[in-house]
């Protein structure tokens, strides 16, 4: 099992967290196209790499960010949502 | 065959005889024997039969991982004569024949083998007509062990563990390894697949006192070391991510965490492939080692020596000072290299033949090894003709090469590199916190297995945040251990690759000319490595075949992946109690003594219904919901989610999660609530009350409570508005007191104004009942005058006892979830998941009143925007079966049909008392959603089913039964 680290409760197994999604900016929701919009609600980038991700600690509903390699299959940091110094 | 004199690390215990039975024959051995030592001390040579053409075999490897002796022994089946040991009253028998070992009828197999080509199974059953024939013939003749179903439930414990460094083998360079780490600092944990430690450091001694005094003083150390565990026993079944290895024993599981895991698996002896090399008396060198230093028991009498390294030179000095007699030891490499071995077996009178092989085995009467015949070999491996000369011997030793037990390095994801001088994988780049040493790491020499076990003891404590100093190198292997073509072909084949699958060399050539000339696709259509041993003493050979046939190196061909587990595990060892948390309200003990039927609703046990003795589960529910309609009764809502948002800026936050309006809402007042995600999709419903200003109180579904409450906390997050967000779902009991007569009874309990001024429908007030403060809110679910009343959890009991009282006279009585179901059906109230679905947006569902698209923002707004342009694609409607429906009912998921195409599905379908007919909810395509449009419903065997659209709610449509009618 995988382990994931929460900046609150520490070092945890995987299980204890749920996984909601990449961070991504959605486009202005006035000025935006249709299309523009359909693609930012359906389409997901799946290609590997270092992504931005919402993680939370299931048990003490600790939301933070993980920014993790999905290529390399690891964790790089993880931190508060506005901690990103 | 005789017992040897005891010998320093010997594993038996003289002075225990164990009687056992073997085939009917009855068997002596001594505590400590495996099975199979204590058959050939015993002169029983034949000991199995193999998988497909029954052939008589004997012990290959004694190294667990040896499938010519399983054996049944009563209800445990597949058991590995070649390791387990033998218990006092086992009574054994060999898998895999038909009437026994001796006079198996399925020998004769063995003749037909030209018949069963490489790929049988897939030439023989892609026939339809012929398959039944032969999927009957191959159930009887093949499989291993015959399964007991009588066989006892066994649970087992799991055990959860936690080291700095794990040590995989607890031979000389995964003993070294240990030390140095706890030397460092860290706890150390070191498991070993066999009964005892020391590993090849007590058997590869070629009758060397000092080789063994060597790994005798670091397993006394390792004991010594409080700083180390030693798992004897014990085997790594797996490699998992983040370093989590499963520790498998006889009795359990232990779920090992450890900062670093160092392999110190060794490698499997791989048997040299030539004509009947399968004849028992025909064994692995360190088989033969092991046979000698672990149970005392001399292999053979005359023995030859198939060698390619030292390793073999040291078998033959080990089988002389055991008193066997070395006709020969036939050395396949061109030269034999200048070395102390090497003479002192001179010096002995022992003949070395170098460029020598094994051309062909030959059997006594008994399918038994009684000679070989030699012959010259050259440099690129092909026999020499007429060189061939028999050689009498009962024992030959093949001591050619090594494959690397990799398997967990494999599943950690290392990159291997095959050496061409070593003649074998190695790891090339170890991911993080991983580390090799000894063989599995290309280190062959004793004194460079220990220095390559400190360098990785090191490197893996220093890896778990350990300080450590020096710099270790190990010198470089200058012999290879293993002969790059340990094969020699015979026209007669029988010269086995694969002694699970009794794969030949010819199977190999076959199946390359038939086009499986790829690593994957030769393994699935030979099957090598596919039998219990998974290729441990096959793959490499295999390997090494392809690569000769395509003209690829062996990098080039590559490995096979090696899945968990490592070695077969019992599956008591990894059944388990399921871990699915369950929830009960605090009501739950009043339901169980009011006779309720739970059901599972998400992670709650709820009460589907009350059991009354001697009624029907439908008269139950129907006769609950009589009970609303005509009097009054309770239902425990305490599972919907409670959730309470404070702050200046609460409103705000509603308006942006939910598709209705907040912020103009009165302090005293409830409203339906509706909530989207971003594509506009109905994810969750509920009631929001304000209670002052800046409090809300609202809430969710009770399947939605838990996602509902975390994603509001990661939008409250993200928004950073000034509110906060509490979840009181579980601190919250919440009940819903309904029917004609809740007023009355309810006023009992309370000096509250329930007057229809002072409390009108769909307020929410704050007030005390039975002395205990409550929010109470007049709702409408189930279409009856009646009050959703919450409390601190801790008053829940307390509080359905005072109200049950106070109803006495009215006529109270619970009911549950299935009458509720129907009573809010009837009034044509959706549930959210039931009479929706992942893609059902608010305007399918006739809620386009409940979505503001003129806020500046919710979820969802912008999707439902474009939605709003499309046409809709379906439409939830309310339906009715004919008036006297008789036979079979639609179900929920019954398919709508309209001119042969699916026209929508049924998502609710009840009896209802008050409409005298069956009534539901549909989705419809929009063409067909005008009231009184008859359809037709699909039940499942076909048959169709008339219905029509109708008007909802079925019941009180004008919700008069919520108003004060004077």
């Amino acid at each position: 099992m995988k382990l994931m680290t929460c900046p609150i409760n520490g070092t945890r197994p995987i299980s204890e967290f749920a996984y909601w999604g990449e961070i991504r900016p959605a486009p202005d929701a006035d000025t935006c196209s249709d299309d523009q919009w359909a693609e930012y609600v359906f389409h997901r980038n799946g290609a590997p790499g270092v992504k931005k991700e919402w993680w939370c600690h299931t048990p003490s509903n600790t939301w933070f960010i993980a920014e993790r390699d999905t290529e390399k299959d690891k964790v790089l940091r993880t931190y508060l949502h506005g901690d990103d110094k | 065959m005789k017992r040897l004199p005891a010998m320093p690390d010997e594993w038996l215990d003289r002075s225990r005889t164990v009687r056992f039975r073997f085939e009917g024959r009855s068997f002596e051995g001594l505590a400590g024997d495996s099975i199979a030592s204590a058959l050939w001390a015993a002169g029983q040579r034949s000991q199995g039969r193999s998988f497909k053409y029954h052939r008589v075999r004997g012990i290959l490897s004694a190294a667990n991982h040896d499938v010519n002796v399983m054996l049944q022994d009563g209800p445990k089946l597949n058991t590995r004569g070649d390791v387990v040991a033998v218990r006092e009253g086992m009574d054994l028998t060999a898998v895999n024949t038909f009437g026994g070992l001796a006079n198996d009828k399925a020998r004769h197999l063995n003749l037909l083998s030209r018949f069963l080509p490489v790929g049988f199974y897939y030439k023989a059953f892609h026939n339809k007509r012929l398959f039944p024939l032969w999927e009957k013939m191959f159930r009887r003749i093949t499989g291993l062990g015959v399964v007991d179903f009588s066989t006892p439930h066994i649970r087992t414990q799991k055990r959860y563990d936690f080291c700095d460094v794990l040590v995989i083998g607890a031979g000389p360079s995964g003993l070294a390894a240990a030390l140095s780490a706890a030397e460092a600092g860290a706890s150390v944990v070191v498991c070993d697949e066999n009964a005892r430690a020391g590993g090849s450091g007590l058997f590869q001694l070629g009758a060397d006192a000092a080789r063994r005094q060597h790994t005798a003083s670091l397993l006394q150390q390792v004991k010594a070391n409080p700083r180390i565990r030693l798992l004897e026993g014990t085997y790594a079944g797996a490699y998992y991510a983040d370093r989590w290895v499963p520790l498998i024993d006889e009795n359990r599981m232990t779920k090992m965490r450890a900062k670093s895991v160092i392999l110190a698996s060794g490698a499997y002896e791989q048997p040299a492939v030539f004509r009947n090399n399968d004849l028992p008396g025909i064994m692995n060198g360190s088989a033969m080692q092991r046979l000698i230093y672990r149970y005392a028991v001399k292999p053979c009498t005359t023995a030859v020596v198939l060698a390619a390294n030292a390793d073999g030179y040291r078998v033959a000095l080990d089988l002389l000072a055991a008193g066997a007699a070395v006709a020969a030891v036939l050395d396949m490499r061109a030269s034999v290299p200048a070395s102390p071995l090497a003479d002192a077996l001179r010096a002995k009178g022992v003949e070395i033949l170098a460029g020598h092989a094994v051309y062909e085995a030959h059997a006594d009467g008994k399918g038994e090894l009684a000679g070989v015949t030699a012959c010259r070999i050259d440099g690129a491996g092909r026999v020499v003709s007429g060189s061939q000369r028999r050689i009498s011997c009962d024992g030959v030793a093949m001591s050619t090469g090594w494959s690397p037990a990799a398997n967990l390095l494999y599943q950690a994801g290392t990159r291997m590199r095959f050496d061409d001088l070593l003649q074998q994988f190695v790891p090339e780049q170890l991911p993080e916190g991983v580390f090799a040493c000894g063989k599995v790491n290309g280190v062959f020499r004793l004194e460079s297995r220990i220095t390559d076990g400190q360098r990785a003891g090191l490197a893996a404590a220093a890896n778990a945040g350990f300080e450590v100093s020096g710099n270790i190198t190990v010198p470089a292997e200058t012999e290879s251990p293993s002969h790059a073509w340990p094969v020699v072909a015979h026209p007669d084949g029988k010269n086995f690759v694969d002694f699970d699958e009794d794969l030949q060399v010819k199977d190999f050539e076959n199946a390359v000319q038939e086009g499986y000339d790829n690593i994957e696709l030769l393994k699935r259509f030979s099957t090598v490595g596919m039998g219990p041993s998974q290729g441990k003493h096959s793959n490499m050979t295999a390997l090494r075949i392809l690569a000769r046939l395509t003209g690829k190196s062996p990098q080039q061909v590559g490995t096979t992946t090696a899945r968990p587990f490592f070695h077969p595990v019992p599956l008591s060892h990894l059944a388990g109690r399921g871990f699915s948390p369950q929830r009960h309200s605090p009501l739950h003990g009043r339901h169980a003594a009011a006779g309720a039927v739970f059901m599972q609703a998400g992670a709650w046990e709820r009460p589907e219904y009350y059991a009354v003795t001697g009624k029907s589960r439908i008269d139950c529910i129907r006769e609950e919901a009589r009970r609303v309609r005509t009097a009054v009764a309770l239902i425990d809502v305490g599972t919907l989610g409670k959730l309470e948002i404070r702050g200046p800026q609460a409103a705000e936050f509603l308006n942006r999660v939910y598709t209705g309006r907040y912020d103009n809402m009165k302090v005293g007042a409830t409203r339906y609530a509706v909530m989207c995600d971003e594509s506009g999709v109905l994810s969750d419903e509920g009631v929001v009350a304000r209670i002052a200003d800046d409090v809300f109180y609202f809430t969710t579904t009770s399947s939605g409570a838990a996602t509902v409450y975390r994603e509001l906390s990661r939008l409250n997050i993200e928004w950073k508005l000034d509110c906060g967000l509490i979840n009181l779902t579980g601190s919250y009991s919440a009940m819903n007191l309904a029917g004609p007569a809740s007023r009355k009874v309810l006023a009992q309990l309370t000096d509250m104004d329930l007057s229809s001024a002072a409390f009108p429908y769909l307020a929410v007030r704050t007030g005390t009942v039975a002395g205990i403060p409550a929010r109470m809110m007049r709702v409408g679910f189930v279409g009856e005058w009646g009050y959703e009343i919450h409390i601190p959890a801790e008053y829940g009991a307390t509080l359905w006892d005072a109200l049950m009282k106070a109803g006495e006279s009215s006529g109270i009585g619970p009911f549950g979830v299935e009458a509720q179901r129907l009573l809010r059906l009837e009034k044509g109230h959706l549930i959210v998941s039931q009479d929706t679905d992942g893609l059902t947006n608010p305007f399918e569902v006739g809620m386009d009143w409940a979505v503001k698209l003129d806020k500046p923002f919710f979820t969802g707004k912008r999707s439902l925007q474009i939605v709003r342009k499309m046409p809709l694609k379906r439409k939830l409607v309310g339906f009715r079966l004919g008036e006297n429906h008789s036979g079979e009912v639609p179900k929920e998921c019954h398919l709508i049909i309209q001119d042969g195409d699916i026209a929508g599905r049924v998502t609710s379908i009840s009896w209802s008392p008050h409409v005298g007919r069956f009534i539901g909810l549909a989705f419809v395509l929009p063409s067909m959603s005008e009231s009184g449009t008859p359809f037709q419903i699909r039940l499942t065997d076909g048959s169709m089913v008339n219905a029509e659209v109708c008007d909802t709610p079925f019941f009180d449509p004008k919700d008069e039964r919520q108003k004060e009618i004077e």
